[in-house]
């Protein structure tokens, strides 16, 4: 262990040294490494991230008072593509990476930056498989930790009152944290788990087994297009009268809720943050976002730009000199920035400990459907891995 | 029951699916011999056309109406200026400039919508459920889907058996020369019977444009079932295809319902899940080998 | 200068520039070229390969990514379960043993794929090695341990004893190293008696069995020694990316392969090696240039299907003209 550390440290010189060797004449300009996901039906959740963070930059192109050079990879949700942009980036001395919407690219492309002495701030994937002992000083999630999402939802599963359901997820790192999480909380019974594919259109033989099953409501994890797919499909078979679906907003979001039709109203779901939030900083990003694109940001919009909040005041505080690693690191640690989510802080793990809420999408006065809070389910939560994680 | 049922009707609705591209696949290469791995850039052009103009129109009408002539014009294009020069060559080179045309169509798509896919909402006439059984209720989109491929199967029975282009396609398929000797402009005869296979593709894109994502790349995702499809049902006959579908779409369908369950009993879901989903689509490939082992004309050859 | 000549001359030409590419890299400062070139060494090896079936032995097999497949699975198999400490012994991560190993499952692979396929013939035999590569690549798809659709990471590289191929121009020459020796034995091969032989029931397999040749065997050997080339350039693609996952056997990839052969130079064995360096050396300058570059490659391959058979250097090689 100790010679992997010493490796890992001299690895990490050496990536600093050729860094020093090829960065350009322009002192003060710090290269972010933005992999994320920007085709694919899951495509526009990687927009939105690349959006909002561009917002967060402003017109002069800085976060906070350091000028940000971002280089954009689209992984098209392959893993295998990742590794190589990563790889790419890390040669070319790029040293902090943020971007990657699914857990499984971010598998692929933590290791390598990571090893390189790279820093990644997660602003989506929190998988379990680096959130307890694999947990890393050089890695940070600013989202949530995979299962802590669900096991919100599994309690707000107990407050709605469910006592028998289904579970469904695509099976991916994310997708079986969410079930394994969900179940930690859950108090009623599970009738069946059933693992999708991430890439799946087509979800007929799932909603006959939800039919033949007939539990109470169906808790269903499926980000992006194929959560559309999954919705529209459910909503059109009838299903959904008698087994109403129970979602993260990942499942649902501002996206989503206008791509299925009227097949969002009614449904309940656990959050972090939902674009309706009274929060003063909140209600400006919205309105900005809006006025920039032209569309409601969704979750991973507000995660994007909490990530860069986050990440400019750590750059502040370094003066924007990422060589000075250790004071970076405390800065990002330490969480000085207003999240949008209101309560926010680092667990030993550096994984958030934050509130989750409980809401439900209903129509609004001009009759859109928006997702509005219904009550809190969980306060200052962290997860289920960071007493693994033996970081100091 | 019930679930075997809706399972059933979910497998002839995949068989539906797969005919439709089939149908034209199994022409193709039966009259004119070619491999023509295009065939799923057809699927993909329909599903574009109908999202794209639907979406700006606003009319299900014109959007349809789109896609199948959006298809057409592309395959009497693609035909012309590559596929034409294709016949009788080595199948290496078809399969190479077919390979191609994939790449070429999948950019020109991407540079013309865009690489985000396309969501349509399913038309009110098609959206919702009809009661079928105490207990099942099952989306319209899909039984019209099965209903767009049995009155597809119909009208190639039709046009194959009781017209002179149909006479001309089976004779074409039995005896190019004789064809010829009968003072049939060949040439013409195959742009045709190449731009009804991407008609059929087209059909298929409408129907899949409001169920599923409309996304580049789509018609490689269903290209080689296809190929599965016309292989074990016997290149070049129409009712082989339509015997192959049938026969993938249940296996298919009924594979993926209960494998995972009887897996699940062995396995914990994560595992088993995927286990099962892997060893579905394995097995039609399995089906595929073994009809190429022990019948390699397929179950309906045509010069039987 | 003569015609037998020439196809030395250029053999060596192409490895003298291969060779010094590395060195061009360096002067230029371009870091991602060394990517780049092992990237073609790589795939050169898998087309030799598929080049000796196809263009020797008119073995048309549209399913070839499967072995590359393999090979690199084998690769990450070990390495997952000797991380993990499940492997007697405490496993291995030593070149000289999983090597060979994933070779020879390519080997065994191979000889029930080809046994199976070789029943057939023509457009068949193009089905049927496709139907069995897809079977690969959705067992591949269907175990959860390793990876399923995501993949396989791969912590290190193997190691061989007095170099230390983590460097990336160590592997590099490494692998210029076995494309040079795999293209000699190839060489060797199809002008042995067994080559000739070979080339002998492309041309008129009736002539060939009144001769008292039986076909199977012969066909057989030369499709296993294929699988094994493209098996070693699996094992060297896991190496060189530290990544496995299921799209190194799907059916797009064979085409890529195939694809390559043909834009080299069908039955020249050095062709093909021209051919993979100008699909994946166009790949990255297409790409660096615009994010379209497949609506320039796409059509490149279809003008060199149609009119230009010999691929991009099959008439300089004096190749196949059976095709």
């Amino acid at each position: 262990m100790k010679t992997i550390a010493h490796l890992t440290i001299l690895a990490g010189g050496l990536a600093a040294s050729t860094a020093l060797l090829v960065a350009p004449a322009a002192a003060q300009e710090v290269r972010i490494g933005f992999i994320t996901t920007l085709t694919t039906p899951a495509g526009y959740l990687g927009e939105d991230a690349r959006d909002a963070f561009k917002l967060a930059l402003g017109p002069d192109g800085k976060l906070g008072k350091t000028k940000v050079v971002l280089e954009i990879e689209d992984d098209g949700l392959k893993p295998a593509n990742a590794k190589q942009q990563a790889d790419r980036l890390v040669q070319n001395g790029v040293k902090l990476y943020t971007g990657v919407i699914f857990s499984n690219v971010l598998a692929a492309v933590l290791p390598g930056v990571l090893e390189a002495g790279g820093i990644y701030v997660s602003n989506n994937a929190g998988p379990s498989t680096f959130a307890g002992e694999k947990c890393h000083p050089n890695y940070f999630v600013t989202s949530y930790q995979n299962d802590a999402f669900h096991e919100a939802a599994g309690l707000a599963a107990n407050r709605v009152g469910y006592k028998k359901l289904v579970l469904m997820a695509p099976n991916y790192q994310a997708g079986r944290d969410a079930l394994e999480g969900f179940k930690r909380a859950f108090k009623g019974e599970v009738v069946a788990e059933v693992y999708t594919k991430l890439d799946q259109t087509d979800f007929s033989v799932e909603i006959a087994r939800v039919r033949s099953l007939a539990p109470d409501a169906v808790y269903q994890f499926h980000p992006g297009g194929v959560g559309i797919n999954f919705a529209k499909q459910y909503a059109n078979s009838g299903l959904s009268k008698t087994v109403p679906m129970l979602v993260p907003s990942f499942s649902m979001d501002a996206r989503m809720v206008t791509a299925t039709g009227g097949a969002a109203e009614g449904v309940y779901a656990s959050a972090l943050w939902t674009p309706e939030s009274d929060d003063p900083a909140s209600k400006a990003f919205v309105a900005a976002f809006k006025a920039a694109y032209g569309r409601t940001p969704t979750i991973y919009a507000q995660q994007a730009w909490d990530t860069a909040q986050l990440i400019a005041s750590a750059l502040d505080a370094v003066d924007g000199d990422l060589s000075k690693g250790d004071a970076f690191r405390a800065a990002l640690r330490a969480a000085k920035f207003q999240s949008l989510r209101g309560s926010f802080a680092f667990g030993s793990n550096q994984h958030p400990i934050q509130d989750y809420h409980l809401t439900r999408f209903e129509k609004n006065a001009s009759g859109e459907i928006v997702q509005k809070y219904v009550e809190k389910v969980a306060e200052k939560r962290g997860d289920a891995y960071a007493d693994k994680c033996t970081m100091k | 029951m019930i679930f075997f049922l809706e399972q059933l009707l979910n497998g002839l609705q995949y068989g539906a699916m797969l005919f439709m591209l089939a149908s034209g696949l199994t022409l193709i290469f039966g009259i004119m011999g070619v491999i023509n791995l295009t065939h799923g850039s057809f699927y993909m052009v329909g599903a574009y056309g109908a999202a794209v103009v639907t979406a700006a129109t606003g009319s299900v009408v014109l959007g349809a109406v789109a896609a199948l002539a959006g298809a057409a014009l592309y395959g009497t294009a693609v035909e012309i200026a590559v596929v034409r020069r294709l016949y009788g060559r080595d199948h290496l080179y078809q399969v190479l400039a077919t390979f191609g045309l994939i790449l070429f169509s999948n950019e020109a798509m991407a540079l013309l919508a865009g690489r985000q896919p396309r969501f349509l909402e399913i038309p009110p006439l098609l959206s919702g459920s009809v009661h079928l059984l105490p207990g099942l209720d099952y989306p319209v989109i899909r039984l019209a889907f099965i209903a767009v491929g049995a009155a597809v199967a119909i009208g190639l029975w039709l046009l194959v058996n009781h017209t002179r282009l149909g006479m001309l396609i089976r004779a074409g398929a039995d005896d190019r020369e004789m064809v010829d000797a009968l003072g049939v402009d060949i040439r013409r005869l195959y742009t045709i019977v190449f731009a009804l296979g991407a008609v059929l593709c087209g059909i298929a894109g409408v129907m899949a444009a409001p169920l599923l994502a409309v996304e580049i790349g789509m018609g490689e995702r269903i290209l080689i079932a296809g190929f599965v499809v016309i292989v074990v049902g016997g290149v070049g006959s129409v009712r082989g295809a339509l015997a192959g579908a049938l026969l993938i779409g249940l296996v298919d369908g009924l594979g993926r319902a209960y494998l995972p369950q009887i897996i699940q009993s062995l396995l914990p879901p994560s595992i088993a899940d995927t286990l099962a989903a892997g060893l579905v689509s394995a097995s039609i490939y399995v089906i595929m080998a073994l009809v190429l082992l022990v019948r390699p004309l397929g179950l309906f050859p045509v010069r039987s | 200068m003569t015609d037998a000549r020439r196809p030395i001359l250029f053999t060596l030409g192409v490895f003298a520039v291969l060779a010094l590419l590395p060195a061009v890299f360096a002067l230029t400062g371009w870091t991602s070229g060394m990517g780049l070139a092992t990237r073609i060494v790589i795939y050169a090896i898998a087309v030799v390969a598929l080049d000796l079936i196809i263009g020797y032995g008119a073995m048309v097999s549209f399913g070839h990514a499967m072995f590359f497949g393999v090979g690199g699975y084998v690769v990450a198999i070990v390495a997952h379960h000797t991380g993990l400490g499940e492997l007697p012994f405490g496993g291995t991560n030593a070149a000289f043993i999983v090597w060979p190993l994933a070779i020879l499952a390519c080997a065994a692979l191979g000889l029930v794929v080809g046994w199976l396929a070789l029943k057939t013939t023509g457009v068949q035999f193009i089905m049927i090695t496709l139907a069995f590569a897809q079977m690969v690549f959705f067992l591949l798809i269907s175990v959860q341990v390793y990876g399923g659709d995501d993949g396989m990471m791969i912590d290190r590289r193997n190691t061989l004893p007095f170099v230390d191929i983590g460097r990336p121009l160590i592997f590099y020459y490494l692998c210029l190293l076995l494309l040079a020796v795999w293209l000699g034995f190839c060489r060797m091969f199809v002008n042995s008696r067994f080559g000739l032989v070979l080339q002998a029931l492309r041309q008129s397999e009736r002539r060939a069995v009144n001769l008292g040749i039986a076909p199977l065997s012969f066909r057989l050997a030369t499709f296993v020694t294929s699988a094994m080339g493209t098996g070693l350039a699996g094992v060297l693609w896991a190496n060189y990316a530290r990544f496995v996952s299921p799209d190194m056997a799907a059916w797009t990839k064979s085409g890529e392969f195939m694809a390559m052969v043909v834009l080299g130079g069908l039955g020249t064995l050095t062709g093909p090696i021209v051919g993979a360096a100008a699909f994946v050396g166009l790949e990255e300058l297409l790409s660096m240039w615009t994010e379209h570059w497949m609506i320039v490659m796409g059509p490149l391959l279809v003008i060199v299907a149609l009119f230009r058979r010999r691929g991009l250097v099959g008439s300089l090689l004096g190749g196949d003209r059976a095709h």
